[in-house]
């Protein structure tokens, strides 16, 4: 491969320097009370102190914990959002007197939410579960954790911007969590915001201050998302240790990479959209705004902008935006989906083939989310080309995880029962995709539940299944102690079975054309069918929400109480983060970095179980693949 | 008191299956070995079951709520749609089944076995091109079919096609027809006020006759042309029967064409259903009104249709003559004369 010569060059050359870096750190033991004197210079002197080891930390291990514990805040936060609408849909006649007390009575007066707090709550639910929690909360902590111990670097290569970048997001999570309370609630005009709703105070409660605060909160967050990426690619460029070519890495880093390249192209489109929109709702501009006339007010002195400029600009990210949540999530089933089949993923060159294919078709098919805009209909033919194009890079990935699995000596734990269950969802969520990327269909199913079961099945809950077989494969590195198994095993099996009950029946609705974002469909005929599948819904929705609480009771009892690691590689696993210490401390290794000598996926090589990637080849070994 | 003592119930359920959980993990260790290879096997039959059960559960249900699904299209374009969606279904079907089995299967039989290793086989370039250039070709053929399709529903408009405006707004639909003289009037967004609501501009002469009434009404096997707008915030005009979506947009108007096939009479009996309606919804998030956006739709025979719009005052005639609105127009009209310049802000 010639990618491999170019890189190999490239990292040694690198690798110098990190061991040189190595030495400094190696000399800093006895030099830290030296430079704590001068009390300018930034070492393991870090370690003494509460507040830059927990809070202003500059260890990539533990910003990667901070942005998971606030990526799990925040899906409670959001998970609960949905259970309470989901209510509405099911049991609209069961008061919600807790509403009024947490947000204020005229949200529910008499325990009735109105459909104001209603479009508030579906808003803040798409909003904090596609930012917050699974970009933020999955890249965020997986980049960070993983991107140093699984290419052997001593930390990123600029570990202040890593804390900023994490401590913007707090802000943005701040602004956002505060706008709740504000006098006239949170953003309500869906999370993809389209003006003139959005633009115009008037036109809704939720688009009055919340929507300021959703707007600002969008750019905090998309700064940091921009500080984490360039450090991202930085680090995998040129951090890599001795021997740890691109085509060594493991799949989890590939992921990674590209996902922080998409991030970085994508997200200041979302920025400049989100400007833009400022400038609409409070200097009287018009890009988005055109001849409108809104009742209570009269015709608005708008005039020759486009509405339809805001959604090529918002799907020019939010497309990405759907690869940026799904591509780490593919890097983690991949190493854990090896590691656990004790054999090599199988087709490590097409799995980094086909995740750079789609990531570079990410940016050519947003417009597959405006085939009903009256988008010329020759533009919407080529985007319903290169949208359904995606699904062969799409179709390799899984016929190649299906084959890992095949011939395999599967170890279940709970990480694997995700990674296995994620391969099952991304089959039904991604096949529904070609229904909907094909324009002609997409005119009858365009916004309604069939879109809503399609992406939370493929996004929304592959993703978090990714989520979580990072989270039970790395806990022991992150905490050094197990998460229970047992609560594990139980963890994926309500979820797995719970979340096809929420969202395959909304293909059936979907099919009735039964709109999403309907605060109750009692005035269609057409439509008010479906009350009892509406009430099965809801309750598995509040099953999956529960068992949720349980994963966090066992995350948090297992990080202090949990059964110890014992041994350096608990999974018998090939990557190097196995090699450093049980609690590895700023810089993860005691002594010199490992080098690199072989891929990671030698499992079940040549009668042996599996060959770390610190083993050298051996005389005469061939090898499949760098 | 029942929010109480659900809570309480909850959490009985949650620290009893932590007491088990902790227990059996007590065991898995002291059993060592012996526990991890019977949870392999038990997870293993778990897939099995699940993958048996999901497939069963998905025919069962699917053929439960069949007859809740939308009945046959009421449009000539439908039909289509409804080819293209059953011709994907049939393909990704396929593969859906095919995939979910192989992957339970491999679930279960390759569950973790003593002293057993995995079978090395990192690549294989011959299968990985077979299966990129099936899904390859089973797409082209989706591609191809669905752009012929997409092609015919967004084509020209046939010249006989009937024009009706529709146009959204907080929280309700509009619609106009043409009168008479078969001309929709031209509108101006600056002349809309509480009467006059899609601001017909009645210095055109062709505005005069038009109509609007608070319900759509389609004559049986006529094309139609909707040319659809919004007032404020951007609406979705939404017609499932007759297998329509688009957009509504203030500033951007926007057009479909279809042809209605089914009267509503003979849905009612095709249905089975004597209180079977078509109705029109709003599919795009508009405000707190927006799932009270509805119209009916009815799709007349010829001579239900002719009655119908006999029926039907003008615009003009209704709401504007001997009003206010009239003296103003009349005034505007007369400034327009004697200035002579009287720009066009026409919205077509």
């Amino acid at each position: 491969m010639d990618a491999k010569d170019l890189h190999h060059g490239h990292s040694e050359h690198h690798t110098g320097a990190v061991i040189t870096d190595h030495v400094h750190y190696q000399d800093t033991e006895g030099v830290i009370r030296f430079e704590a004197d001068h009390g300018h210079h930034d070492g393991d002197r870090n370690k003494k102190n509460f507040i830059h080891t927990y809070i202003f930390s500059t260890d990539h291990k533990m910003i990667g914990k901070q942005f998971l514990i606030t990526g799990i805040i925040w899906a409670i936060i959001g998970g609960a959002l949905s259970n309470i609408f989901r209510m509405q849909l099911g049991f609209p006649d069961v008061p919600l007197h807790f509403i009024g007390t947490v947000f204020g009575d005229k949200w529910a007066p008499g325990g009735k939410m109105t459909p104001d707090f209603y479009n508030m709550l579906i808003t803040m639910h798409g909003t904090i579960l596609v930012f917050f929690v699974l970009t933020a909360g999955l890249s965020g902590t997986f980049a960070n954790l993983l991107i140093p111990l699984q290419i052997g670097a001593r930390d990123m290569a600029s570990p202040v911007l890593n804390m900023l970048s994490y401590w913007f997001f707090f802000l943005a999570g701040a602004v956002m969590f505060t706008s709740f309370f504000l006098p006239s609630g949170a953003a309500g005009v869906s999370w993809v915001f389209y003006p003139p709703l959005s633009a115009i105070r008037e036109a809704a409660v939720g688009s009055e201050a919340g929507a300021d605060f959703w707007l600002i909160s969008m750019a905090l967050f998309i700064v940091s998302s921009l500080l984490g990426g360039l450090n991202y690619i930085t680090t995998i460029l040129n951090l890599r240790t001795k021997g740890m070519s691109m085509s060594k890495l493991p799949l989890t880093i590939w992921a990674i990479l590209i996902t922080a390249i998409l991030g970085l192209l994508s997200f200041p489109v979302l920025l400049g959209a989100a400007i833009l929109l400022i400038f609409d709702r409070s200097m009287g501009t018009s890009f988005y705004l055109d001849k409108i006339y809104m009742s209570g007010i009269g015709a608005m002195p708008h005039e020759g902008g486009n509405p339809i400029l805001y959604q090529h600009l918002f799907w020019f990210l939010g497309h990405p935006e759907v690869y940026i949540v799904i591509l780490p999530a593919f890097g983690l089933v991949s190493e854990v989906l090896a590691v656990n089949s004790r054999k090599p993923i199988f087709g490590y060159r097409a799995m980094i083939l086909s995740m750079l294919a789609i990531a570079a078709l990410a940016f050519f098919v947003w417009a597959h989310h405006m085939f009903v805009t009256g988008l010329n209909p020759f533009v919407g033919s080529v985007f319903v080309f290169l949208t359904l194009l995606i699904a062969i890079p799409s179709a390799i990935k899984v016929f190649n995880w299906i084959t890992t699995i095949w011939r395999a000596n599967i170890r279940y734990t709970p990480a694997m029962m995700f990674s296995v269950g994620f391969i099952s969802l991304f089959i039904s969520g991604g096949l529904t995709g070609i229904f909907l990327g094909n324009s002609s269909i997409d005119i009858q199913l365009h916004d309604t539940y069939f879109i809503v079961a399609h992406f939370h099945i493929v996004m929304g809950v592959a993703a978090f299944f990714g989520m979580f077989a990072g989270v039970y494969h790395w806990f022991p590195k992150m905490y050094g102690r197990f998460m229970n198994r047992t609560i594990g095993f139980i963890h994926f099996w309500v979820t797995f079975v719970g979340s096809y009950c929420i969202f395959w029946p909304m293909h059936y609705q979907g099919m009735a054309g039964v709109p999403r974002r309907y605060y109750s469909h009692g005035a269609f005929e057409s439509f008010n069918k479906f009350g009892a599948l509406s009430e099965f819904i809801t309750i598995a929705a509040i099953v999956v929400f529960l068992v949720q609480l349980l994963f966090v009771f066992n995350f948090l009892y297992s990080m202090y109480r949990g059964k110890k690691v014992t041994e350096l590689n608990p999974w018998k696993s090939n990557t190097i983060e196995w090699t450093t210490p049980i609690h590895p401390g700023h810089g993860n290794w005691d002594g010199p970095l490992p080098e690199v000598f072989r891929g990671p996926y030698d499992y079940g090589k040549d009668g042996e179980d599996f060959i770390p990637q610190t083993v050298p080849m051996r005389p005469g070994e061939t090898t499949h693949h760098g | 008191m029942t929010t109480y003592l659900v809570i309480a119930a909850l959490l009985l359920i949650g620290m009893l299956v932590v007491q088990i959980s902790k227990a059996n993990e007590y065991i898995n260790t002291l059993r060592g070995d012996d526990a991890e290879l019977d949870t392999d096997r038990i997870n293993g039959i778990l897939w099995l079951i699940f993958t048996v059960l999901f497939l069963v559960g998905i025919v069962w249900s699917t053929w439960y709520y069949l007859p809740l699904f939308l009945p046959e299209s009421a449009s000539e374009h439908g039909h289509w749609i409804d080819t293209m969606f059953n011709i994907t279904l049939i393909l990704t079907g396929i593969v859906f089944v095919l995939t979910q089995i192989a992957l339970g299967y491999f679930a279960w039989k390759y569950h973790g076995k003593k002293g057993k290793l995995g079978f090395y086989y990192p690549e294989n370039n011959k299968l990985e091109m077979i299966w990129t250039i099936v899904p390859a070709i089973a797409l082209t053929i989706l591609v191809v079919v669905g752009l012929y399709y997409w092609f015919r529903i967004t084509g020209p408009a046939s010249a006989d096609a009937r024009v009706v405006e529709i146009v959204g707004k907080q929280f309700n639909w509009l619609v106009r027809y043409p009168g008479p003289d078969g001309k929709l009037g031209t509108s101006n967004w600056k002349l809309i006020d509480e009467t006059n609501a899609v601001g017909i501009d009645f210095n055109d002469k062709t505005g005069i006759d038009d109509i609007m009434p608070t319900e759509l009404h389609f004559e049986v096997n006529k094309p139609y042309l909707l040319k659809i707008g919004a007032r404020d915030v951007i609406h979705d005009v939404g017609l499932p029967h007759f297998r329509i979506h688009m957009d509504a947009m203030p500033g951007l108007p926007t057009h479909f064409k279809f042809t209605p096939t089914i009267t509503t009479d003979e849905m009612k009996k095709k249905t089975d259903n004597p209180n079977f309606d078509y109705e029109m919804c709003c599919d795009y998030i508009c405000g707190k009104g927006h799932s009270a956006m509805k119209m009916m739709v009815y799709v007349d025979t010829k001579e239900q249709y002719q009655a119908w719009l006999k029926k039907q005052p003008s615009f003009f005639e209704t709401a504007i003559k001997g009003t206010d609105a009239e003296k103003k127009i009349v005034a505007s009209v007369t400034e327009k004369v004697s200035t002579e310049k009287g720009s066009d802000h026409s919205n077509h």
